[in-house]
Formats: C-alpha cells, sequence, structure tokens
C-alpha cells in the first residue's frame, strides 16, 4: 500500500508537467493580447511606445521558450509569478479567494450528502412506490436545473420577498459567523442541490443492485435485522460509488463554481477563473488550471485510497 | 381669531416649508457611500490607465490641476490651481496654486510636484507607461517660478490645453515619492484628494476614508466611500434594488432602468444625458472592395439613422444621431447641417436608390462580407443586428461575428476583419481626442480602417491650432464632410447615459463623460 502510495505520488509529477505544457501552448494560441485589451478595452488613444513599454514590462516580448523556461523554473522553487494583470503575486491572489470557493464546495458537499444518502436509501427501500418517484423527479429535476439559474431564481425570490440579497463583501467566517452564512448560504443551496441530484440517483441504483446481492440475502436468512441489514450491510457497501461520485463533483465545485459566483458575485476562484481568461492574464490562468489539476489528482487519489479502507477486497499492492 | 391662528400656521408651515427645503440643500456630513463598478482598476497608476474602472474607485484620491465645472460642463474650473492666465499668443499658460495643499502623509503640495507629475507625462521614464504623453507634446518647458505658481511654454498652440490640464486622468503625485521611484502609483495610492486610500481587496471591494486635512474646507461630506466590484450586470441591478449599492456611475440599460424604477419608484432619481460614446462602422480599407469609397458611401446611405435612433433607443443604451462629434457638444454639427451629409438624410428610400446605384457604378453584386462586433450585449449586439439588417435592404449581406473582447481588439488592430464594428470613447468631448480615430493610420494607433488621408491630417492640425471657436467650428465641419464623404469609418448612433441612484445620494451631476466629476467631494448623504 505504501509503495502503491508513493508511485501514485510520483506519477503526479508528470501529470502535471503535461499540464503545464498543454496550458502553456494553448493560452499562447489564444487570440488577442492582455496589454491591448487593458489599454485599449475602453477606447481612447494609445501610442505604440506605449504598448510596447507595457509588454516589455510583462516581459511577453521574451520568445515563447523564455517565457516558459523562466515560468517553469519558478514553480519548481514555489513561485508561480505575478499576475500580468494586477502585478501582485498570482499565489496571494488566489490564496485570496480559494478559502471562499472551498467554504462554499465544502458547504454544498455536506447539504448534498445529507439529502442524498437518506433519499437515495429511501428511494432504493421503496422501489417504484410514490414515494421513490417522487425522489426521482427531485433528482431529474436537480440534474436538469443548472446551478446558476437556481442561484438567479433564489435571488429573485429573496430580492422580490423581502427586498434583501445576500451581502456583497465576503467577510471570513470566523470574524462573522452569521455574516458570512447569510452570504454563502445560498449559493451553496444552488449548486448543492444538483450535487445532491447526482449522488440521490448513484445511492439509489447502487443499494438497488446491492440488495440483490447474495451477502444481503445471506444476512436476512440469518435472522439480521432488516435496519441492520441496511444500514450495515448493504448502505456501506453500496457507498463505494457514491464516494467517487462526491469525491469528483466535490473536485468540479472547486474548478467549477465560475456562473454561480457571477451570480452571488462571490470573490472566489470561480469568478477569477472567468476574469483572468478573459483578460489573458497568462500566468494566473496557468496557476489555475494548474491547481484545478492538481486538485483532480489528488481526489482521484484520495478516492482510490477511500476504497481501499471501505472495501476491506480491494487492497493495492 | 382664527384668521390669526390661520396666519400663524401659514407662516409656521412656511417656515417649515423654507427649512426642510433649506435642509435638502444643505450637505450633510457623514455616511459612507456604497457604489458599484462593473470592472476593476488593474494597477494604481492614473497616467497608465484608460479605464472608467480605474477612474470611479481611485479619483478620489487625487486632484488635478484643473477639472470640469460639473454643471456647466464642459467649462473648466480650478482643482488645485487657484487661477491661470493663458498667454495672448497661446504659448503660455500660468497657475496659481491653492494654497495648504498637502498630500495624505501630511507633506506640502507645491508647484514642484505638478511640475513633477507633467514631466512624467510628457516625457516618462523608462519602464513608466504613460497613455496621454501626446497630449502634451507641444509642451516645451514647465516652470516653477514659485511653490505657488507653474507656468507651462508650449512650442506651438494647442486650442485643447485647458481641457487637457482638466483631464481626469492627469493626477498630481509628489514630486519626493517620483524622485525614490517612478514607478511609485503603479502600487500606492497617495495623493491630495479628498479621500485617503484604506483598502482594495482584489475582486471585491475599494475602501477609501475622509482625509480630514483636505484643503477644501468642510469637504469631503462623506465619512468615506466603497466601491463594490460587481462585474455580472444583474448581480449589479439586483444590487442597487436592493440598496446593497446606492449607485453606479457608469450607466444602465433602458430595461434594467425600467426594472429599477418599477421596483424603487421614487426612492431613485433618474439622470440622463447624451454620452461622448458612439459605435461606429470601419471599414479595413486594405481589402477589396472596401478600398473603394463609392461602396463604403453605399453602406453608410443605406442605415436609416433617424429611424435607427427612436427604435433602438428603447432596447440600447443608444438615442443620438449625430457626426464625428456628440450631438449636443458645442462644437457638434447641428442638425440642420448634417441631413445634407452623406448618409444622413431623412428620406431613406432615396438614400437607399442612390446606395445601390453607388454599388453598382462600384461592379460590386450579392456582396458578403463579415462584420466584426465585440460580444458585449449592450449597445454592441442590437446595434450590430441593426445596421446588418440595414444593409440587406440594399441586398448586402453580412455575417455577424461577434468574438470576446480581446480576439475583438486583436482583430480591428491586427487588421484582420472586412468590416467592423468600431468604438470610439475618449473622457471628453475634445475634438483633438474624439477625431484621432479618424485621421491617417500612419498618424493614429486608433485607426483601425488602415487608411492614410493627408487632407483629414491638414485639417485636423489646423483645427489643433485654431483658438478662434468660429474659425474652429468651420475646420471642423471640413474635416466631417471629408471623412464622411470618403466613408472609411462612420457614426451609427450616439450612445445615451442612463443613471439611476438612490434619491440620499447628492450633489453628484451628470454628465456626457462617465471618466469625469468623480472625485465626491461634493457628493453627500441625506440619510
Amino acid at each position: 500500500m505504501l509503495r502503491y502510495t508513493i508511485h501514485r505520488l510520483l506519477l503526479m509529477i508528470p501529470t502535471l508537467f503535461g499540464v503545464a505544457v498543454l496550458v502553456f501552448v494553448l493560452l499562447r494560441m489564444m487570440p488577442g493580447d492582455i496589454v491591448e485589451l487593458r489599454l485599449l478595452m475602453d477606447g481612447g488613444q494609445v501610442s505604440p511606445e506605449a504598448l510596447a513599454t507595457e509588454r516589455a514590462r510583462l516581459g511577453l516580448d521574451k520568445s515563447l521558450w523564455l517565457q516558459f523556461y523562466d515560468w517553469i523554473t519558478g514553480i519548481m522553487v514555489g513561485d508561480f509569478g505575478t499576475s500580468m494583470w494586477t502585478g501582485r503575486p498570482v499565489i496571494d491572489e488566489i490564496g485570496s479567494r480559494l478559502g471562499l470557493s472551498l467554504q462554499v464546495a465544502i458547504m454544498a458537499t455536506v447539504l448534498a450528502i445529507i439529502i442524498a444518502i437518506p433519499l437515495g436509501t429511501i428511494a432504493a427501500l421503496y422501489n417504484n412506490s410514490w414515494i421513490d418517484h417522487a425522489i426521482r423527479v427531485f433528482a431529474i429535476a436537480g440534474l436538469a436545473v443548472p446551478s446558476f439559474w437556481l442561484g438567479m431564481l433564489i435571488i429573485l425570490a429573496l430580492l422580490y420577498s423581502f427586498e434583501w440579497i445576500p451581502p456583497l463583501t465576503y467577510v471570513p467566517i470566523w470574524e462573522d459567523p452569521l455574516h458570512n452564512l447569510s452570504q454563502l448560504i445560498w449559493p451553496a443551496i444552488a449548486v448543492g442541490y444538483r450535487y445532491s441530484a447526482v449522488a440521490t440517483r448513484m445511492t439509489r441504483s447502487t443499494l438497488l443492485e446491492v440488495l440483490h446481492e447474495d451477502y444481503i440475502r445471506t444476512a436476512r436468512a440469518k435472522g439480521v435485522y432488516e435496519r441492520l441489514v441496511i444500514s450495515r450491510h448493504a448502505v456501506r457497501n453500496a457507498m463505494l460509488p457514491v464516494v467517487t461520485v462526491v469525491g469528483l463533483e466535490f473536485a468540479f465545485l472547486i474548478g467549477g463554481l465560475v456562473v454561480t459566483e457571477q451570480v452571488f458575485n462571490l470573490n472566489g476562484i470561480g469568478k477569477l477563473f472567468v476574469e483572468t481568461v478573459t483578460r489573458n492574464d497568462y500566468t494566473m490562468v496557468q496557476a489555475l488550471v494548474m491547481l484545478v489539476a492538481a486538485f483532480f489528482i489528488l481526489i482521484n487519489f484520495v478516492v482510490d485510497l477511500l476504497y481501499a479502507v471501505l472495501d476491506p477486497r480491494i487492497r493495492y499492492s | 381669531m382664527l384668521k390669526r391662528y390661520g396666519a400663524f400656521i401659514l407662516a409656521a408651515g412656511a417656515l417649515a416649508f423654507a427649512t426642510g427645503t433649506a435642509d435638502a440643500q444643505t450637505p450633510k456630513r457623514g455616511g459612507i457611500l456604497k457604489f458599484a463598478v462593473s470592472a476593476e482598476p488593474p494597477n494604481y497608476d492614473c497616467h497608465g490607465a484608460t479605464s472608467f474602472a480605474f477612474i470611479h474607485p481611485v479619483r478620489p484620491h487625487y486632484n488635478t490641476l484643473l477639472k470640469f465645472d460639473e454643471p456647466n460642463y464642459p467649462k473648466v474650473k480650478g482643482d488645485l490651481a487657484q487661477s491661470w492666465t493663458v498667454s495672448p499668443d497661446g504659448l503660455t499658460y500660468t497657475f496659481k496654486l491653492k494654497p495648504n495643499i498637502k498630500f495624505h502623509d501630511g507633506s506640502p503640495m507645491t508647484s514642484a510636484d505638478v511640475k513633477a507629475t507633467y514631466e512624467r507625462i510628457a516625457t516618462p521614464p523608462a519602464g513608466v507607461v504613460s497613455i496621454r504623453k501626446a497630449a502634451y507634446e507641444d509642451v516645451a518647458s514647465i516652470e516653477t517660478p514659485d511653490p505657488q505658481t507653474v507656468v507651462f511654454k508650449l512650442k506651438a498652440r494647442n486650442a485643447s490645453m485647458l481641457t487637457n490640464f482638466a483631464s481626469p486622468w492627469d493626477c498630481i503625485y509628489s514630486a519626493a515619492k517620483l524622485k525614490q521611484d517612478p514607478k511609485f502609483p503603479e502600487k500606492n495610492v497617495m495623493g491630495t484628494g479628498p479621500f485617503k486610500f484604506v483598502e482594495h481587496a482584489a475582486g471585491s471591494h475599494w475602501v477609501g476614508e475622509r482625509f480630514a486635512d483636505y484643503f477644501e474646507k468642510g469637504k469631503p461630506y462623506l465619512d468615506g466611500y466603497r466601491a463594490i466590484f460587481i462585474r455580472n450586470t444583474a448581480a449589479r441591478v439586483n444590487a442597487l434594488q436592493a440598496g446593497e449599492v446606492l449607485a453606479e456611475f457608469r450607466g444602465h440599460s433602458p430595461a434594467d432602468q425600467t426594472k429599477l424604477v418599477n421596483a424603487l419608484g421614487d426612492k431613485v432619481n433618474v439622470h440622463e444625458s447624451p454620452w461622448v460614446c458612439s459605435l461606429v462602422v470601419t471599414f479595413n480599407t486594405e481589402k477589396k472592395p472596401f478600398d473603394d469609397a463609392r461602396v463604403r458611401r453605399a453602406l453608410s446611405l443605406a442605415i436609416d439613422r433617424w429611424q435607427g435612433a427612436q427604435a433602438l433607443s428603447k432596447i440600447a443604451l443608444v438615442r443620438h444621431v449625430g457626426g464625428l462629434l456628440r450631438p449636443g457638444y458645442e462644437l457638434a454639427v447641428s442638425e440642420k447641417e448634417i441631413v445634407q451629409y452623406p448618409g444622413y438624410g431623412k428620406d431613406i428610400s432615396k438614400a437607399r436608390a442612390e446606395a445601390k446605384k453607388l454599388l453598382a457604378d462600384a461592379g460590386v453584386k450579392d456582396l458578403k462580407f463579415k462584420f466584426l462586433n465585440r460580444n458585449v450585449p449592450m449597445p454592441y449586439t442590437p446595434v450590430g443586428v441593426f445596421v446588418i439588417d440595414q444593409w440587406r435592404q440594399i441586398g448586402v449581406t453580412a455575417e455577424h461575428d461577434q468574438p470576446e473582447t480581446k480576439a475583438y481588439i486583436g482583430n480591428l488592430r491586427s487588421g484582420n476583419y472586412d468590416v467592423g464594428l468600431d468604438f470610439n470613447c475618449d473622457a471628453v468631448d475634445d475634438p483633438n481626442l474624439q477625431l484621432l480615430k479618424y485621421i491617417s493610420a500612419d498618424k493614429s494607433s486608433i485607426n483601425y480602417g488602415r487608411y492614410n488621408d493627408r487632407k483629414l491630417d491638414d485639417l485636423y492640425e489646423k483645427q489643433k491650432r485654431e483658438l478662434d471657436p468660429k474659425k474652429r467650428m468651420a475646420l471642423l465641419r471640413d474635416f466631417e464632410k471629408h471623412a464622411l464623404t470618403e466613408a472609411y469609418t462612420f457614426p451609427t448612433i450616439w450612445w445615451h447615459r442612463i443613471i439611476v441612484n438612490w434619491k440620499q445620494l447628492k450633489g453628484w451631476h451628470m454628465s456626457p463623460s462617465h471618466y469625469i466629476n468623480q472625485d465626491l467631494q461634493d457628493v453627500w448623504l441625506d440619510q
């Protein structure tokens, strides 16, 4: 197991290097220029000399090889560079916003699990009853409704009912829990609903499969109480694919809060992603893609390890 | 008895009304103004910035030598300057500075700071980006005979110098700080303005607090301000509707105006004004058949600007028909005169018949091209759709191509387009700024038509040097007539600025530019 863990950790390095090469090349192929965008976006006369000065200041006049070399050697010593748009260190820019996105993602995950596991279990146990149908409608609606649209509905409902919208300025939860929760609970519900729908369907279908397994029949034949059959044998074993879905959905959330953060004006990673891509802020986009890639790799790794914990039959060697 | 009491009640009522009126007019101290900004400044250097997103949060920290007299725009008045004189030959501008002006670090502001600031703009040190360098290319020297006096000597007369000195971008910096580091303003905010810098939370907000030592006694009225960056239009309007912010100073679409007024009724004030911005059709004159003036003029003639202005004003923030200068501006063409220009007549059938004939004369049949536009919904998309429909009516087919802003700008600048919807929008109405779009490409980096026309260059130069407003006006008309006849680039419909602010926001004046009048020193909250 230890050997497997080390092997997987080492494999992350070439994977991340591949991501680095890909994102660097693709970004340079995109049309447009951060300097032109910044200085000409709103009109006004800007001389070619001023544009050239700014390009030189940002290092965009260097060859692509040199730009890549500077960036990759910087990463190796933990320096992700400075944002071409703001001039501030990339790490600071991301660090100041990661907490918010993580909090929304965690809140949405908790909400999803709280909703999905009981609902999925009930639906499986009452298979093809009206309860099952109702839960399936709830889940399908959750998959069909985009999070940002639900977010807009939530905001409009709050606005028209109470002339109130969630606060626009972020305050960390340890500074003012009420302010923080009143801001983040709504986007968490908006994204958590879809998330719960995915997990509910997965819980239901895997539980239905598990309930037909021999060991469940054996447990029942041995006279084990039905409640224990469900909780100890069926649900636990059904959790394996659910864990995968929860893990991957969490990773998706980190990189995927893009539109929802715009709707709620949350200063998180998603909003930063949109802004930096539209600005052609190479250093920021590169760092964000690397961050999300690292997150996905790490979550996949953790899910694989959790498999072994949840299912004694799985052992990596 | 009743009569006596009646008179008393009437008098008391009159007094109460008078007091109430006086109270409503007398600025109150205190409060934090929260307003929305739809974008965010990248760094803090006024001299290297071009966006309103910079002006709105940053301008309250600074002063300029002159500024626009808000209710009497485009007249200028002193900001740091107490008074000024211009020599009869128009070559010497002498400014007397107001006394007791301090920077936010407590150091006194003198003529040396003004000199250092303008030298930085006119001759930027290595690595410093100066956007408005060209505006001061006529300055030969800057002298400081005493700490309160600064003298600009010009090499040649320039009709726009006073407007230049009122530019909202020419923030006055500390000479001492610039001497330490010419790039100091990029990462630091330290001016003489009514508000001191407190905080910039990237992506979130910007905070300024009242500068207690501000040289205008009793001002500013606000304790501070908080600019909140809200990129999403719906989120911005929702924030206004909920009262999370009291203002947004760039402008709203007619639909958002209606939504806010319906929701908030008399809780808001609606300000409207023609806007010093226009969307212009520009041709890549290096590509056939757009190198032929007949084709370009035909496409201008096909557009019914008068009907289009009425129809589009209901759905987009455009409303005014005008030439190369904003309709209503003192140097702009009158309606009586403009209807004589190609594409501006009111008989659209006649114009379109002429357009078809011009295309036939040029040997152009079934003209098809890609029409490059910006993927910004307001007002680019509706204006683009409108223009394409107008061309369809003379048998021309244009495919609407709307890439995102950076690709759009890149294509325009590199000439990777056939016909494009470009924008012309600078801080003020000044012809030296507004006409730069139209002069030859080898003299103007924002001429995306890629043409050279020496007649336009000559007329531009002459109007620039002409100090007599009547003579300058005549030169401007010659310029305009020639530019619109050649039709390398022509305006569609000018923008209309709509601002919806909560009523307790007082002391802010509407203007045709979203770049000026944003120092907030006269703004107060009636609460």
